[in-house]
């Protein structure tokens, strides 16, 4: 088991830099570059004074070079400007040039800096996290007792009007992609010309003071496309297991329906879907960049867009280092807890 | 003229569809009178999730092809914008500021205007075929890729099946949206980016072909070579044309930033694509028959192709139906942030996003679309639920 969990990290690590370095070689394309010294400097730059600028924030260094002081195995760059000023990657404004330390890269925990907020990256991935985190809380919150509910009672009898009601719910959560129910939601429940009015619209108080009334419209949103899914397999799962051997021996034996399903059938059932749940994250993630930009809720997807948007370096590779470990360590956790579950599984 | 009522509205929509009932009826009685006699596709007509959902697909297949290829259902053109009309309701009568109206135009705007003053109605028609135009083909793309590299991987294994996976976790591992806006940007189409991807993947529907007839005639030299020439003369052409815009005779050609959508949403598949052909292989290479032809010294590739895939067809046609419905979900999520295609185009997921801002005021410009797409994508997952249904029966 160690040797599996060590040769899946080993894995992991060298998947992570593999996609930063792709990120990185994206955002450094010279198109690019143009386009944020244009957005830093002013849209009417000269081809010259962009290479210039692009030249004095040592954009122009190698690729391999650029992603080595990234990363922090490659000293950061120093370069004497046209004022006679030292300036470099590691040399903190109001600090001597001597007094900075030679390497400042992910590894020794410097994020660097976003050119669009003008902050530290840890410090805004900090906040937007713990605001995305809150959101997933309460998704979770709501998905996984409901999917799982939904699925059981699907496929308890499959075939019954129940099932057929219960699992046509679940396809159509599923086909609803989020932008679509988040715009029927706002629709239904937050126009102020027609409608309920039960929620707000937006999300932006959310963020200092979550209540139901302005949180739960997002929240409902990423729950519910997330949510067909698992109930599908938690009835595809839960079906197969109501056709078992032993379930028909319970049966016989006069075991009252209820009972079978919660003491003999449920815990075989719930072994599938668990290994669906950790895999949802990664579209969760999805979900949560749509419904961040659609409620205007300012957490880490919102982020995402805003740094895509606008060629903001290093925040970007910060935002995919994070969701790139998001994905990663939930697969791994799905995978352990896989075998945890399921004694018939072995790994070598 | 006074704006008409709600049942006016509908009578009149229903109207406008004419051609689309007319043709969603002679499909169905066509179908149902052959039904035992088309396979796999007659049964479904005995699965009536699957004929529901069959209808709901056909629907919006006649009504892109008939409105946005043949200018037949929409009332007004989708980019003409008429002041007066600007968020008006559903049902509104048609003025023109500027000029006199054409006498022979629709009196009506039967789903009001947007912020544009644009038609709702017209352009959530259009906006069908730009699903229709793209999905469809985008999936059998990256069914293409995804079969033609997860059969080797599954049966060989090995080096060859470590590194082909790595590959494919790795780019699931990329959040969409993030690949989205790294690849799907006016300054990664200046680098030739897209163009590369384009010649890389589009090379694998022709090298499919070619393995294809190659494994199958291999045995008759003078058949395979016209399977293979024919083939590749069509396929290279194609390929010249719509990867590389460098046409010989100047026939085919593709508009950039549709083929960057349409590389984005391939790559973004394939690799889900690969996983599933990939498993679904080493599941039937341990079968009898496939030991069979192993034991009469059938070549791999014809193992591979021949054997293996026609055995897998049922899952993989499944998963074909939901594939398309997944990229019309990205088509949508690529209009909603705006990439890729024009601002002004009619696809569901800008026109989506232009609605949203004003929603707490005017409903009627997002939730046509935002119908349209969800009964689309509801119809496919039907489909698919009918399919499967269906095909395990036997």
């Amino acid at each position: 088991m160690a040797m599996f969990i060590l040769r899946r990290v080993g894995v992991m690590i060298l998947t992570a830099l593999c996609l930063t370095f792709i990120v990185f070689f994206l955002t450094n394309l010279y198109p690019n570059l143009e386009k944020l010294a244009k957005t830093q400097g002013d849209f009417r730059m000269s081809d010259e004074e962009v290479a210039s600028y692009l030249g004095r924030n040592g954009y122009l260094q190698p690729m391999a070079v650029k992603y080595g002081q990234w990363l922090g195995v490659v000293p950061g760059f120093v370069i004497e400007d046209r004022d006679g000023v030292t300036r470099g990657q590691c040399i903190e404004a109001g600090t001597a040039p001597e007094d900075a330390p030679r390497f400042c890269g992910i590894l020794q925990g410097d994020w660097g800096y976003s050119t669009v907020f003008r902050e530290d990256v840890g410090k805004i991935l900090n906040d937007k996290l713990a605001l995305t985190g809150k959101l997933m809380f309460w998704v979770m919150v709501l998905m996984v007792p409901s999917a799982l509910i939904l699925g059981i009672l699907a496929g308890m009898r499959e075939g019954s009007r129940t099932d057929r009601t219960l699992s046509t719910i679940a396809i159509t959560t599923t086909a609803t992609p989020e932008y679509v129910s988040g715009v029927l939601f706002i629709a239904v429940f937050a126009s102020t010309a027609v409608g309920l009015k039960w929620f707000k619209g937006t999300a932006t108080a959310a963020m200092d003071g979550a209540n139901f009334e302005n949180f739960f419209l997002p929240v409902l949103t990423i729950a519910l496309y997330g949510m067909g899914y698992i109930a599908r397999m938690t009835r595809a799962s839960m079906a197969e297991v109501m056709t078992a051997q032993y379930i028909r021996t319970a049966r016989l034996k006069g075991v009252s329906f209820p009972n079978v399903v919660m003491k003999h059938a449920l815990r075989n059932a719930l072994i599938a879907p668990f290994t669906v749940i950790m895999l949802q994250f990664p579209w969760l993630l999805n979900g949560v960049v749509i419904v961040e930009t659609l409620f205007n809720y300012k957490g880490f997807g919102w982020t995402l867009v805003q740094a895509a948007g606008n060629n903001d370096i290093e925040l970007l590779l910060g935002v995919s280092v994070i969701s790139v470990v998001v994905v990663l360590v939930t697969q791994l956790i799905s995978d352990i807890g896989y075998v945890y579950l399921n004694p018939r599984i072995s790994v070598r | 003229m006074d704006a008409l009522s709600w049942s006016d509205i509908i009578l009149r929509m229903l109207e406008q569809f004419t051609p689309v009932w007319i043709a969603l009826i002679v499909t169905f009685v066509l179908s149902f009178s052959f039904k035992r006699h088309l396979g796999l596709y007659g049964k479904l007509f005995d699965s009536p999730i699957g004929m529901v959902g069959y209808a709901m697909v056909m629907f919006w297949v006649f009504t892109g092809v008939f409105g946005g290829g043949f200018d037949m259902i929409v009332t007004h053109d989708v980019l003409a914008q008429s002041a007066p009309m600007k968020n008006k309701g559903p049902g509104t009568a048609f003025t023109q500021l500027m000029g006199t109206p054409d006498p022979n135009a629709y009196p009506y705007y039967l789903l009001g205007g947007d912020n544009l003053g644009r038609d709702v109605f017209s352009r959530m028609v259009v906006g069908a075929w730009e699903v229709i135009k793209i999905a469809p083909f985008a999936s059998l793309f990256a069914f293409m890729v995804g079969i033609t590299l997860g059969l080797p991987a599954g049966y060989y294994g090995g080096k060859l099946d470590t590194f082909l996976s790595f590959l494919a976790n790795l780019i699931l591992a990329f959040p969409v949206i993030l690949l989205f806006y790294l690849l799907v940007t006016p300054e990664i189409v200046l680098t030739g980016i897209p163009v590369y991807m384009a010649a890389v993947l589009f090379l694998f529907p022709i090298v499919f072909l070619v393995l294809l007839w190659n494994s199958r005639y291999h045995t008759q030299p003078s058949r395979r070579n016209v399977y293979v020439g024919i083939t590749l003369v069509i396929g290279l052409w194609l390929y010249l044309g719509i990867a590389w815009d460098a046409d010989p005779l100047g026939l085919v050609s593709f508009p950039p930033n549709l083929l960057v959508v349409f590389v984005a949403v391939v790559f973004v598949n394939s690799p889900t694509v690969f996983r599933i052909v990939r498993g679904l292989t080493m599941d039937i290479k341990t079968r009898d028959y496939v030991a069979a032809a192993q034991t009469r010294g059938e070549r791999p590739w014809y193992i591979m192709l021949w054997e293996i895939l026609p055995n897998a067809r049922g899952p993989l046609l499944v998963d074909f139906c939901l594939r398309i419905g997944y990229t019309t979900i990205l088509l949508g999520t690529l209009g909603f942030f705006g990439l890729g295609l024009s601002p002004e185009s009619p696809d569901w997921g800008s026109t989506i996003n232009d609605g949203r801002k004003l929603l707490t005021m005017y409903l009627h410009p997002a939730l046509p679309p935002a119908f349209a797409l969800l009964s689309l994508v509801l119809g496919l997952n039907l489909l698919a639920d009918g399919l499967r249904e269906e095909s395990l029966r036997d």
